[in-house]
C-alpha cells in the first residue's frame, strides 16, 4: 500500500524524524535495513484470543483472506518463538497476570496488538467489576485495531501499520533487548546487582 | 399428569405456591434438601433434569431459583430456596442428586457467596481466588481499590474446602486438589486447542489422563451484572457476546423472554427471518466446529474446507446484518432492519452447495481410517449421565438424549416447519460429530422451507409496535431457545423498573465442562484433546 | 550412459591443488570447500524447503500461500531467517543450561552428517565407502538423543512429554526404516551408495524389486514420516496438544535449528527414497527405446536426484496435510504390531525372490 492509503501517519512520520536527528553510519543503516525488511516481513504471531476476535482471526488465516500471503501464518503456540502478540478479545481480572506473563516469556523484538473493543478500552464491557479496560494499562501497546470484532481487513491494516513501524524503528540501540536491559538499568539502578 | 401443587404441598407442609407459567414452589433452606430428594427419586415427579441453578438476592433473603423439567412428562417446576442469614448464608447442596449443579452451585457461591453444604468443592468458579465480596449482591462494593488489577499468580490454587453437617453443626474441612507428588500438566488458559482461555488442570500418569479439573473464568465478565445496570433494550446487546457462535439464538431468546412479559406478538415475517438466521448461525457454528475439530486432531486442511463455507455465510450475514459477527439483528418485538434484496437468492445458493460440500467433508475426514480410530468409542457418555450432568445440544443428542427445545417446546415457528431431530446413540466422540454433520443436513432442508415461506411474507412488516421506554411488569420469565450448542436460557426478574432486577443467563457450555472429567479419565492426552474438541464448547458462554 | 560425470570437475579440482601444494594441504582445503559448500547447500535447501511446503499445503487449502516478499513470495524464507537469527536467546532459570545448549546442535548435526552421504549426481557425492548406507542410518538415528535432550533438559512438563514421545516413536520407527533399507541392500547385493545407484543403471530397484519392493517402499515411506516426526506421526511436537512439544522453551536461532532440520530431515528420508527404490541420480530408462533414454539422458543427474527427492517429499506434504494425528498407543501398534512383522516378512520375501532369480 502507499503511504497515502494509510490514515494516521503521524506517528511513523515522528519515529522518522527521530530516527534521522539522531543519524547512522552507512553499514550499521544499511545492515539494519536488511534485518528490518527480514523482521517486517516474517511477523510470527502468537496464538492468543480469549472471545469473537479470535474467530475472526481464523477466518485472516483461512483461504478467503489468508495472512499467509504476507507471510503471517506461522502462528506460534509458544510465546518464545512468536514475534508479536495479537490480544484478541476482553482480558478480566483473572486472565491479566497470564497474559504479562506471555508476554514477558516472548523473545525480544516484540510487540503488541490491541485487536478489538475490548482490548482497546474495554470496549462493551466497559464497567464491569472484573475487566481490564484496555490492555495499555499492564502492557506496551504497539497497534490498536478497534472493531467489535474487527473485520479480517480491519487486522490486516493494523498489521501492515505493525509493518510500517517496524520498518523506521533501528535495531541495532534500538529495540534489542541489550538496549531494553540498559534502559530498565538506567531507570532502576538498584536491580544492577541482581541482573549480574 | 399429576397435579403439582397437590402432590409437593404433601410432600412438604412448609411450602408456599406462587401461580405463573410455570409452578413457582417456595420453601425454606431447611426443608428444601428432603423435597429435593423427594422431586427427584418420586416415580410420579420424577423431575431428573436441573436445567438452571439462579442464585439471586432479594435484599431481605438471599437464595436460589431452581428450575426443574421432567425429561419423561415435559413437566416444569420452579423451586425458591431462601435464606435470611446475609453474613453467612448456607443452603444444602443438590449437587448429589443433580450432578449439574456441581458447577452451577459454585457459580452461586462465588456470585453471592452462598455456601452450599455437601458440596465436595466449594471454591470460587469464576472470579480470582482472592476476591474480596461477592459482585452479584445488591450490597456489592464495586470501589475498583478494593479489587485492583492484581499482577500476581493466585497462590493456593490446590486448597479446596467443604462443607459438611455433623451432628447438626456445620463444619468446614478442607484439603488439596492434588497431592505434591501428582504430575499435573495445565491445559490452558494459554493453549492452542482449549478454543479460548479455558483452563485444565490434568493429572496425568504416563500419557494417560487421570483427573480433569476444569478451571473457567479466565473471560468472566460481569455480563450478569452489567446488565442490571442497563435498560433492557441495552443489554440485548451482550448476548451476542457470550457464545459467539450463536449470537442469533441468544438474541432471540432474550427477546422472546422480554416480549413475553411485554405480551408483544412478533409479526410473521420477522418470526420466519428471525429462525432463518437461527439456522444460518447453528449451520455456520457447526461448520467452525468440524474446522476447530479436525484442526485439533491434526487434519489441517479440513479446517479450510469448513471455513470456506463459512465465509459464505457470514456474507449473508454481512449484506442483511451489516457486520460478520456481532450481528444484533433482533431487536424487542422483531427484527431492527429488513433483509438484503438478495437474501434469499443467496440462501438459496447456499443450500444448493451444501449436499456437495458436506460429501467432501465426509471424504477429507469422516472416512479416513485414522479419524475413525481416534474417535469412535473415545469419551463415552452415557443418556443418563448425559441428563444428570444436565448436557443438551448435539453432544446429549450424540447419547440418544432427546433434548431439542425447537421439538418440546416449540418457539417462533418451529411448530410449522418439518425436521428430524437427529438422534446418535453411542455417546462418543464420533457420534457427537456426527450429530452436528447430519444437523447440517437438517439446516439446509429447513432453510429450503423458510426460503419459500418467506418469499409468501414478501413486503409485510418486520417489527411490532414497542413502547419507547421499555418497563416489564413486576415478575419472573423464565425462555429456552435451541442454541447451536445446546438449551440456552435467559432468566428475568423485573421489579417494574427499566432495569431488569436479576437478568441471568443459563449457556448450555458451562454444563459441557462439567463432562469433561467424567468424560476424559481413563484416556490418554491425545484423547483429551478430541473429546474437548467433540463436545465443542465456546469458552465465553461458560464464563459469561 | 552418456550422462555427465561430475567427477571430471572435482578430479580437476583435486589435481589441480595436489600440483601447487603439498597433499596433506591440499586435503584440508578440500575438506573446507567441501564444508563451507555443505553448510551452503544445507541452508538453501532448507529455506527452500521451508517455502516449498508452505507453497504446496497452501495450495491444498485453496489458499495462495506466501505473496508479498518477493516475486510469488520466493524471498519468504529469507525474510525469516534474517528474523530468527537476530531474535533474542532467551536465558532459563532451572535447566539443565549445558544439555539445553547442546541439543539443537546434536539435532542439526545428525541431519548434516546423513545429509552428507547422499549421492547428489554422477560423481558428486562427498564420501563414497562400503558400508555408506550403515552410516546413514547410523547418523540419522543421532537426532533422537538431541530431541530428547531437548525436552529433557527444558524443565518443562510439556516438553518433556514430546521428549518422552519422540523416544519410544523414533526408535520404533527407526527399525521399519532399517528393515526395509536392508531388504533393497539385499536386492542390490551392496552397502556401497554408489553401488547401489550403480545396480539400478537397468532399470529401478521399485520396478526391478517388484512385489517385496513395493512393500518396501510403503513401509519406508510410513516408517520414515514416523522418524521425521511429520504428520500424521508429528506427535513429539504435536501443536495442539503440547503447545509446540519438545521445543517449546527454545527461542531464536536455537529454535531455528530444529525447524531446519524438521525439514532437512524431510528431503534426507526423501533423498534416501530415492536412492534406495527410485534409483538415486539414475535417468529414467526404458530398455529398448534408445532414443527415448538417450532424451532422458541430457538431464543432468543432480536435476533427476533433486526432482525425485522432491517428488517424495510431495507425498509426505501431502498426507501430513490431510490426515489427522494418530494416538500414541496407535503409534506404537502400528509398528510394532504391523509394520515391524510386515518388514521381517518382506525381507524373508526378498531373499528368495534374490535366491531364485525371481528379480527383473
Amino acid at each position: 500500500m502507499k503511504k497515502e492509503d494509510f490514515k494516521d501517519n503521524e506517528y511513523i512520520d515522528k519515529l522518522v524524524e527521530e530516527l534521522n536527528a539522531s543519524g547512522a553510519n552507512v553499514v550499521v543503516g544499511s545492515i539494519d535495513r536488511l534485518i528490518n525488511w527480514g523482521r517486517a516481513n516474517s511477523l510470527w504471531p502468537l496464538c492468543f484470543g480469549t472471545s469473537c476476535c479470535a474467530i475472526e482471526f481464523m477466518h485472516l488465516g483461512a483461504a478467503r483472506h489468508d495472512m499467509a500471503r504476507f507471510g503471517f501464518e506461522v502462528a506460534r503456540n509458544s510465546p518464545r518463538q512468536a514475534d508479536y502478540i495479537m490480544v484478541q478479545g476482553t482480558i478480566v481480572h483473572r486472565m491479566a497476570p497470564v497474559l504479562v506473563r506471555l508476554y514477558e516469556q516472548m523473545a525480544e523484538p516484540k510487540y503488541v496488538i490491541a485487536c478489538g473493543g475490548c482490548t482497546v478500552s474495554g470496549g462493551p464491557f466497559k464497567g464491569s467489576y472484573c475487566v481490564v479496560e484496555g490492555i495499555d494499562k499492564i502492557l506496551p501497546v504497539d497497534v490498536y485495531v478497534p472493531g467489535c470484532p474487527p473485520r479480517p481487513e480491519a487486522m490486516f491494516y493494523g498489521l501492515m501499520q505493525l509493518q510500517r513501524k517496524m520498518k523506521v524503528e533501528r535495531f541495532f540501540g534500538g529495540v534489542n533487548r541489550q538496549e531494553k536491559i540498559k534502559d530498565f538499568l538506567a531507570k532502576h539502578p538498584e536491580k544492577a546487582e541482581a541482573m549480574k | 399428569m399429576v397435579d403439582l401443587k397437590e402432590k409437593i404441598g404433601k410432600l412438604c407442609a412448609a411450602a408456599t405456591f406462587e401461580d405463573g407459567e410455570v409452578l413457582r414452589v417456595c420453601v425454606d433452606a431447611k426443608d428444601w434438601r428432603a423435597l429435593a430428594e423427594q422431586l427427584k427419586n418420586d416415580a410420579e415427579l420424577n423431575f431428573d433434569y436441573l436445567v438452571a441453578v439462579i442464585g439471586c438476592d432479594w435484599k431481605e433473603t438471599l437464595g436460589c431459583v431452581y428450575e426443574l423439567t421432567s425429561t419423561a412428562t415435559r413437566a416444569m417446576l420452579e423451586v425458591k430456596v431462601t435464606t435470611a442469614d446475609r453474613e453467612n448464608p448456607m443452603l444444602p447442596s443438590v449437587s448429589d442428586l443433580w450432578k449439574v449443579a456441581l458447577l452451577q452451585e459454585r457459580e452461586v457461591f462465588d456470585f453471592y457467596g452462598i455456601k452450599f453444604i455437601g458440596h465436595p468443592d466449594m471454591r470460587r468458579l469464576f472470579l480470582r481466588n482472592d476476591w474480596v465480596g461477592y459482585p452479584l449482591r445488591k450490597d456489592y462494593d464495586a470501589n475498583p481499590e478494593i479489587n485492583p488489577i492484581r499482577l500476581n499468580l493466585e497462590e493456593n490454587e490446590d486448597d479446596s474446602v467443604t462443607y459438611v453437617e455433623e451432628n447438626g453443626k456445620v463444619v468446614e474441612k478442607k484439603y488439596k486438589l492434588f497431592e505434591p507428588e501428582d504430575y499435573v500438566v495445565n491445559f490452558g488458559p494459554q493453549h492452542p486447542s482449549t478454543h479460548g482461555v479455558m483452563r485444565l488442570r490434568t493429572l496425568i500418569d504416563g500419557e494417560t489422563v487421570s483427573r480433569v479439573v476444569p478451571m473457567p473464568g479466565y473471560i468472566h465478565r460481569g455480563i450478569e451484572k452489567l446488565c442490571e445496570s442497563h435498560s433492557y433494550p441495552q443489554t440485548l446487546m451482550y448476548t451476542d457476546r457470550m457464545d459467539y457462535m450463536s449470537a442469533h439464538q441468544n438474541r432471540h431468546c432474550l427477546c422472546l423472554c422480554i416480549e413475553k412479559a411485554l405480551g408483544i406478538q412478533v409479526p410473521r415475517r420477522a418470526q420466519i427471518i428471525r429462525v432463518m438466521m437461527d439456522e444460518l448461525m447453528r449451520l455456520s457454528s457447526h461448520l467452525l466446529s468440524y474446522g476447530c475439530m479436525t484442526m485439533d486432531m491434526g487434519a489441517t486442511t479440513a479446517f479450510f474446507y469448513g471455513f470456506r463455507e463459512r465465509e459464505q455465510i457470514l456474507d449473508i450475514f454481512d449484506k442483511t446484518c451489516g457486520a460478520r459477527m456481532s450481528l444484533h439483528y433482533n431487536v424487542i418485538g422483531g427484527v431492527v432492519a429488513d433483509i438484503h434484496p438478495d437474501f434469499i437468492k443467496d440462501v438459496r445458493e447456499l443450500c444448493a452447495i451444501m449436499p456437495e460440500r458436506l460429501k467432501e467433508y465426509h471424504k477429507l475426514f469422516t472416512g479416513n481410517v485414522i479419524a475413525q480410530t481416534r474417535t469412535k468409542g473415545v469419551g463415552v457418555i452415557t443418556k443418563e449421565e448425559a441428563i444428570n450432568y444436565g448436557i443438551t445440544g448435539p453432544s446429549a443428542r450424540a447419547t440418544g438424549y432427546s433434548c431439542d427445545v425447537r421439538k418440546h417446546s416449540p418457539y417462533a415457528i418451529y411448530d410449522e416447519l418439518k425436521f428430524d431431530e437427529v438422534l446418535e446413540t453411542a455417546g462418543d466422540s464420533f457420534a457427537r460429530y456426527m450429530v452436528r454433520m447430519r444437523e447440517i443436513e437438517q439446516c439446509v432442508s429447513l432453510l429450503e422451507q423458510l426460503c419459500d415461506l418467506l418469499e409468501k411474507e414478501e413486503g409485510n412488516e418486520i417489527c411490532a409496535k414497542v413502547p419507547k421506554l421499555i418497563k416489564l411488569p413486576v415478575g419472573h420469565w423464565f425462555q429456552q431457545v435451541e442454541a447451536s450448542r445446546g438449551a440456552f436460557g435467559v432468566y428475568i426478574e423485573s421489579d417494574g423498573g427499566k432495569n431488569p432486577y436479576r437478568m441471568h443467563f443459563n449457556s448450555p457450555c458451562l454444563n459441557l465442562i462439567g463432562v469433561v472429567d467424567l468424560s476424559c479419565s481413563g484416556y490418554k492426552i491425545a484423547d483429551l484433546i478430541t473429546i474437548t474438541a467433540s463436545l465443542d464448547y465456546v469458552i465465553p458462554d461458560i464464563d459469561r | 550412459m552418456n550422462i555427465f560425470d561430475f567427477s571430471v570437475a572435482t578430479n580437476w579440482l583435486d589435481n589441480l591443488l595436489q600440483s601447487v601444494m603439498p597433499g596433506w594441504a591440499a586435503t584440508v582445503i578440500e575438506c573446507v570447500i567441501i564444508g563451507v559448500l555443505l553448510l551452503a547447500v544445507y541452508s538453501v535447501l532448507a529455506l527452500f524447503y521451508i517455502f516449498y511446503e508452505r507453497k504446496l499445503c497452501a495450495w491444498f487449502q485453496c489458499r495462495l500461500g506466501p505473496m508479498r516478499v518477493g516475486p510469488w513470495g520466493i524471498l519468504q524464507s529469507f525474510a525469516d531467517m534474517f528474523k530468527i537469527l537476530i531474535k533474542e536467546l532467551i536465558r532459563l532459570e532451572n535447566i539443565d543450561r549445558f544439555l539445553f545448549a547442546l541439543a539443537p546442535y546434536l539435532v542439526i548435526v545428525a541431519s548434516m552428517l546423513s545429509f552428507a552421504v547422499l549421492p547428489w549426481g554422477k560423481g558428486l557425492q562427498i564420501i563414497d565407502f562400503n558400508i555408506g548406507v550403515f552410516f546413514m542410518i547410523a547418523a540419522s538415528s543421532i537426532g533422537v538423543l538431541g530431541i530428547l535432550l531437548a525436552g529433557w533438559s527444558s524443565n518443562n512438563k510439556y516438553t518433556l512429554i514430546g521428549a518422552m514421545r519422540s523416544g519410544a516413536q523414533m526408535i520404533s520407527y527407526e527399525l521399519s526404516v532399517g528393515l526395509s533399507i536392508m531388504t533393497m541392500v539385499v536386492l542390490a547385493g551392496t552397502m556401497s551408495i554408489t553401488g547401489l545407484v550403480e545396480a539400478q543403471a537397468d532399470g529401478w530397484f521399485i520396478f526391478k524389486g517388484h512385489i517385496p519392493a513395493v512393500i518396501a517402499f510403503i513401509i519406508y515411506l510410513i516408517a520414515a514420516t514416523g522418524e521425521t516426526n511429520r504428520g500424521p506421526f508429528d506427535l513429539p511436537e504435536a501443536e495442539h496438544e503440547l503447545t509446540a512439544g519438545y521445543h517449546t522453551e527454545y527461542s531464536g536461532i536455537h529454535f531455528g535449528f530444529f525447524y531446519l532440520a524438521e525439514y532437512l530431515n524431510l528431503f534426507i528420508v526423501s533423498g534416501i527414497a530415492s536412492l534406495m527404490f527410485l534409483g538415486g541420480w539414475m535417468p529414467f530408462h526404458v530398455p529398448g527405446w534408445e532414443g527415448f533414454n538417450g532424451i532422458m539422458d541430457y538431464i543432468p543427474s543432480v536435476v533427476w536426484f533433486l526432482g525425485k527427492a522432491f517428488f517424495v517429499s510431495f507425498i509426505i506434504i501431502w498426507f501430513k496435510w490431510s490426515f489427522p494425528r494418530v494416538r500414541i498407543d496407535q503409534l506404537l501398534a502400528l509398528e510394532w504390531k504391523y509394520l515391524m512383522p510386515i518388514g521381517l516378512f518382506n525381507l524373508v520375501l526378498m531373499t528368495l525372490v534374490v535366491v531364485y532369480g525371481l528379480h527383473f
